[in-house]
């Protein structure tokens, strides 16, 4: 019991650092803020809470082990709402898409509305 | 120009595997803290670096997430139980911070 408890945390753990680290990658690689977003705040968010996760396993039902439950549900909460923040702002600051865009249909929107 | 930049990455990641996992040692755990560290240097960059302001916001968002995670496991290694209170904090101080910083991009006031 015991070991399959270590075996089955340390695999969240490993999974959980695998999805930061190329999370980090699509930050530093791709050419675009909203891009870097996208593949930045998805991978790290599923990341963290794996680790976190991972911790809860191996740490069973103690104290330390419900903060990092906590902690899953604080990550899962507060990081897709801070990324929503940043993307609308950075579009309505007119910070300019990547040259490849095909389609920006928020841009088309606003143009709708203010005529 | 880019091919340059591209093999410079590839050469650097794979001159900290092989460190990590074939040098250095240390339990399993230590090893991934380590990578947690490198990738939080790599964010590092974009927030010296970054072309735009809203660059820089999202590396910070996504810092202040990656530590979250690594502040964990190092609770994990030393066997504190305040280091998750920690983590805790850390998660509502950065959404707090980049709300505040996403409201000041758009020209808005703190209070409005």
């Amino acid at each position: 019991m015991n070991n399959i408890q270590e075996i089955v945390g340390m695999i969240f753990i490993i999974l959980g650092i695998a999805f930061d680290f190329f999370g980090v990658l699509g930050l530093i690689r791709l050419p675009d803020v909203y891009n870097r977003l996208q593949a930045a705040t998805k991978c790290v968010t599923f990341g963290t809470a794996g680790i976190l996760f991972g911790v809860f396993i191996l740490k069973g039902f103690s104290v330390f082990g419900f903060k990092a439950l906590l902690g899953v549900a604080f990550v899962f909460l507060t990081s897709p709402v801070a990324a929503h923040a940043i993307s609308r702002a950075a579009h309505r600051s007119k910070i300019a898409l990547t040259p490849e865009t095909v389609i920006d249909q928020y841009q088309d929107d606003h143009e709708l509305k203010e005529d | 120009m880019k091919i340059l930049r591209w093999l410079g990455g590839l050469v650097i990641i794979a001159i900290f595997l092989y460190y990590n996992f074939f040098i250095f040692e240390g339990p399993l755990l230590l090893k991934l803290i380590n990578i947690s560290l490198f990738c939080t240097l790599f964010v590092l960059i974009r927030v010296i670096f970054g072309p735009s302001p809203a660059d820089r916001i999202v590396a910070v968002d996504i810092l202040g997430i990656l530590i979250i995670g690594m502040v964990a496991l190092l609770g994990l290694y030393y066997d504190q139980n305040f280091f998750m209170d920690i983590a805790l904090i850390w998660a509502l101080l950065s959404f707090i911070a980049a709300l505040t910083f996403a409201k000041i991009l758009e020209g808005r006031q703190i209070d409005e």
